[in-house]
């Protein structure tokens, strides 16, 4: 089996415009709240720059990981939205919901990445200052995202695979 | 109406708990993976299963798999972040009656219930 090259990465609008549609989707159908997607740029740095990231990874056709960043103010206040009720940071249930705002906006974005994929299930960091490790090879497009609870981003560091 | 209830996320059981709960399903059993599952469906004989695909220890898909081999007929709704079309065809085939897709609308989610429900009352 040949193996596995990159031959697009999250550069390409056709791997950004599914998570700009999906982040819209879900805090739109399940937390009521409307997204507006900002122009996609690429990461410069390292750090995320926010408090609580939620990330998955993506394995088949498509590789690489997906990060969403609040700050903790933000991320509080949507959370809030999803589940209908406040749920301090930190803590178990709140952990569990970041992760599955993740989760779905991954899963939502990956029918429309072409190919096969198959995705993580999600893991949260909660901190200041952290590093988010990605392949070094891939170049990592940011999706900054508005809502009326304040603004996040969306990080891609995914490459199409060529043989995968 | 005894409906079990199968996701590692506890925020997506509360979501459709409530939503069950607003259906006027109160009697709701909630297992975290399909392992958790398969130990509590003797003892509860559930009306209807929701269950998520992918989750720890054993998937949704598995579950369904395993359920269907013991040769149990309850109804089984695919809630799922899964929206491939292979993967509903693999899930339909494994013996799933009816598949969400995720994320849903409160309103989506309870038509879906009630229309599997309704299928099963009427076979």
């Amino acid at each position: 089996m040949p193996q596995a090259q990159t031959i697009e990465s999250a550069v390409n609008p056709n791997l950004v415009t599914p998570f700009i549609n999906s982040v819209r989707d879900v805090f739109d159908k399940m937390a009521g709240v409307k997204i507006t997607a900002q122009e996609p740029h690429l990461k410069a740095g390292k750090s995320t720059g926010h408090d609580i990231s939620g990330i998955i990874g993506f394995s088949g056709a498509v590789a690489g990981s997906v990060v969403v960043s609040f700050p903790k103010a933000v991320a509080e206040r949507l959370v809030e939205a999803f589940v209908r009720m406040p749920l301090e940071c930190g803590t178990p249930d709140f952990v569990d919901a970041v992760g599955e705002l993740v989760n779905m906006i991954a899963g939502s974005a990956k029918p429309y990445l072409g190919g096969v994929a198959s995705i993580s299930l999600p893991s949260v960091v909660i901190g200041q200052g952290y590093t988010v490790a990605s392949m070094s090879s891939t170049p990592c497009v940011i999706i900054p995202c508005s809502s009326p609870h304040g603004d996040f981003a969306i990080e891609l560091c995914i490459a199409r695979q060529a043989g995968a | 109406m005894k409906i079990l209830l199968i996701d590692d996320s506890k925020t997506m059981r509360n979501i459709q708990k409530a939503i069950l709960t607003q259906l006027g399903h109160t009697d709701v059993l909630e297992a975290s993976d399909g392992l958790d599952a398969l130990s509590k469906v003797g003892a509860y004989q559930p009306n209807l299963i929701l269950v998520d695909w992918n989750m720890p220890n054993m998937d949704g898909i598995t579950f369904v798999k395993q359920y269907r081999a013991k040769g149990l007929k309850t109804a089984i709704i695919m809630v799922t972040t899964e929206a491939e079309k292979a993967r509903i065809v693999e899930a339909i085939t494994a013996g799933v009656n009816n598949y969400v897709v995720k994320p849903f609308t409160p309103d989506a989610l309870s038509e879906r219930i009630k229309e599997t429900l309704s299928r099963v009352a009427a076979a």
